[in-house]
């Protein structure tokens, strides 16, 4: 049987048909709701009127052109926003779980842990490999070797990173290849055990086979938790997601589920920009 | 192009590149000569011909007075204890040149530049590092930090000797601290806080954001980041720039002539009645020193001995300083990097 699967030709499927994740139940609970949001550097605009909600346990994809606003909607969930001076919602909501995250007395640091980022340039820390991943759990108290060792493999086991580095913990993190480098940076996400994972342009930098681990990896973690994805690949989104949200100009203009979008777009600037007619 | 043009251009390439050549080379030939004029003239101080080649005594004793005389057709120079001793077995009177501080050596002096140096850096690194943090880490870009800014760079631009004469009227004569430790600590301590202010912001902002933001994706505090994830990585190069500003406290003389310098002291500074008196005392220092002998004394052959040997021991105190703090540098970035 098995030789027989081998000998199989695989048939030539369209390219975006390939992988197609399952379609979710209809009617999924939300985890992230974005109401009526407006969005604004200092004086300048960059989100207009955003309406949105992200289903939870599931792949959500933000696509646009440069300079749409989907990072910036990205940065909105864990609220990284506060970094940047005079960067503000100036008016709507965003909800986590039913909970506002911009009202005053939300501790930004809880959520933070629970709504997890991965970056567009991978970032570990100039520590080892093992220590990266520790480093959400010492910061959040824990401070048991075994209990840390026990999530340290469980973390690396989930970003599927722990067969290529189990022999080399203790080493430097920025020994490993640019791939193993942005999952090693999923699993130090995945060790402080967000609800969501919110994930800008996370293969931007990567090649196709890591893209394509990584991509695997995307289609594994949202068994367990809400991904939101922010890629500038349509095939990658159409690849991993079960939704898809297109922005332009600051604007939400379609949101569906993934297979919708990319066949049957019903606004027809998604439809040219996913036929490559602009953008 | 015209034959004529080309011709000119090349003349103007070649002038400059000499001239950027010579401008370089004449640095080199700067140092060259002050290191080897001093180091030259100054080893004849610091070692001897024959013993231990080293001039003991000019590392363990204080500055003491030459005295200079002939007897029975034979010429002495002799330090004041030297001489009290040969005075002792010879009970005669002799008509001697005295020259202050030519004999004898600079031990007080080291001792005292090194307690300044020390205390001086802790309290500058102490209070930079925590303001470097502030500005670079915490505050936004209001007018009031823009103010704050330009407090910081105007204070690297003051000259020392307003600095010596502010610690002589805050601390020395307010506060009642007298000509002191204390003193001479804050006094070149706020004169190089500008440089380490500047330095340290400058090792913080180079580290990269993205272990800021990787850190506080994580559910880390701000505190946490900073302590965990960005300010260890701007030691190494909090440590470089502290290096200057060793050279400085070191060797200024304006901030501490009037603030915790003495031209001569016979007790040396653990020589103290009570142990609090140790920050209220003053203390010889080698700058001061080389300023006291090289122009407060009237000068002949018998003085240059003092001079350049106290002007090489500075040199090589700095030096040894500056290379204590690359030495820790290097195993801080080591142990950072496995």
């Amino acid at each position: 049987m098995v030789v027989m699967e081998k000998e199989e030709i695989p048939h030539p499927a369209p390219l975006l048909e390939l992988q197609k994740p399952p379609e979710p139940e209809p009617r999924q609970p939300v985890m992230i709701s974005v109401e009526d949001v407006d969005f604004s550097y200092s004086a300048h605009q960059v989100l207009y009127d955003v309406n949105l909600e992200i289903p939870s346990r599931a792949v959500t994809a933000f696509i646009g052109p440069s300079g749409c606003g989907k990072t910036t909607l990205l940065r909105c969930f864990n609220r990284m926003n506060d970094l940047i001076d005079g960067a503000r919602i100036t008016s709507g909501s965003i909800e986590l779980d039913g909970y506002n995250i911009n009202a005053p007395d939300v501790d930004v640091v809880d959520l933070r842990r629970r709504v997890g980022m991965v970056f567009q340039k991978s970032n570990p820390f100039p520590k080892s490999v093992y220590e990266n991943v520790a480093y959400g759990l010492r910061v959040l108290g824990a401070t048991k070797k075994s209990a840390i060792n026990e999530a340290v493999e469980k973390s690396l086991r989930a970003a599927a990173l722990w067969d290529e580095v189990k022999d080399r913990l203790d080493s430097s993190a920025y020994g490993l290849s640019g791939g193993q480098q942005q999952r090693l940076c999923i699993a130090r996400a995945l060790a402080v055990e967000p609800e969501v994972i919110l994930m800008d342009e996370p293969c931007s930098a990567l090649d196709p086979i890591a893209t394509a681990k990584v991509e695997e990896l995307i289609y594994q973690l949202r068994e367990n938790f809400t991904i939101v994805i922010v890629t500038h690949n349509m095939q990658q989104a159409g690849r991993c997601s079960n939704y898809t949200a297109f922005f332009y100009l600051g604007r939400l203009i379609e949101f569906g589920s993934t297979s919708k979008i990319f066949s049957n777009p019903s606004e027809r600037k998604t439809e040219d920009y996913i036929t490559g007619r602009f953008g | 192009m015209s034959k004529s043009r080309r011709a000119r251009n090349r003349i103007a390439q070649t002038t400059a590149f000499w001239l950027f050549r010579f401008a370089t080379y004449a640095i080199l030939a700067a140092a060259t000569y002050i290191f080897l004029d001093i180091g030259i003239k100054g080893s004849r101080t610091l070692f001897t011909t024959q013993g231990p080649f080293i001039n003991v005594p000019f590392f363990t004793q204080g500055p003491q007075t030459l005295f200079v005389f002939e007897y029975e057709g034979k010429k002495y120079t002799l330090s004041d204890r030297e001489f009290r001793a040969w005075k002792a077995q010879h009970p005669v009177e002799v008509e001697a040149t005295s020259v202050a501080y030519s004999a004898g050596g600079v031990w007080p002096c080291i001792v005292g530049t090194g307690l300044l140096v020390v205390g001086s850096m802790i309290f500058a690194l102490a209070v930079g590092i925590c303001s470097a943090i502030y500005l670079n880490e915490y505050s936004q870009n209001t007018r009031s930090i823009r103010l704050i800014r330009i407090a910081i760079l105007n204070l690297a631009g003051v000259p020392s000797i307003v600095f010596g004469l502010f610690g002589f009227g805050l601390f020395v004569i307010f506060f009642h601290w007298n000509v002191s430790l204390l003193a001479g600590w804050f006094t070149l301590g706020l004169m190089i806080l500008p440089a380490i202010i500047t330095g340290s912001e400058e090792s913080l902002r180079a580290v990269p954001n993205g272990l800021r933001e990787g850190s506080l994706a994580l559910g880390a505090t701000k505190w946490q980041t900073i302590r965990k994830n960005v300010l260890p990585y701007a030691i190494p190069g909090i440590l470089t720039s502290s290096i200057l500003g060793i050279g400085r406290v070191a060797g200024e003389t304006a901030p501490i002539m009037f603030t915790a310098a003495y031209a001569l002291r016979d007790e040396m500074p653990w020589q103290v009645q009570h142990w609090t008196d140790f920050v209220f005392q003053g203390v010889m220092a080698l700058p001061y020193h080389i300023y006291v002998v090289s122009s407060k004394i009237p000068q002949n052959e018998y003085t240059e001995r003092m001079q350049y040997g106290a002007a090489c021991i500075l040199l090589l105190l700095v030096f040894a300083i500056a290379l204590a703090s690359i030495v820790l540098r290097e195993r801080t970035r080591r142990r950072l990097s496995w």
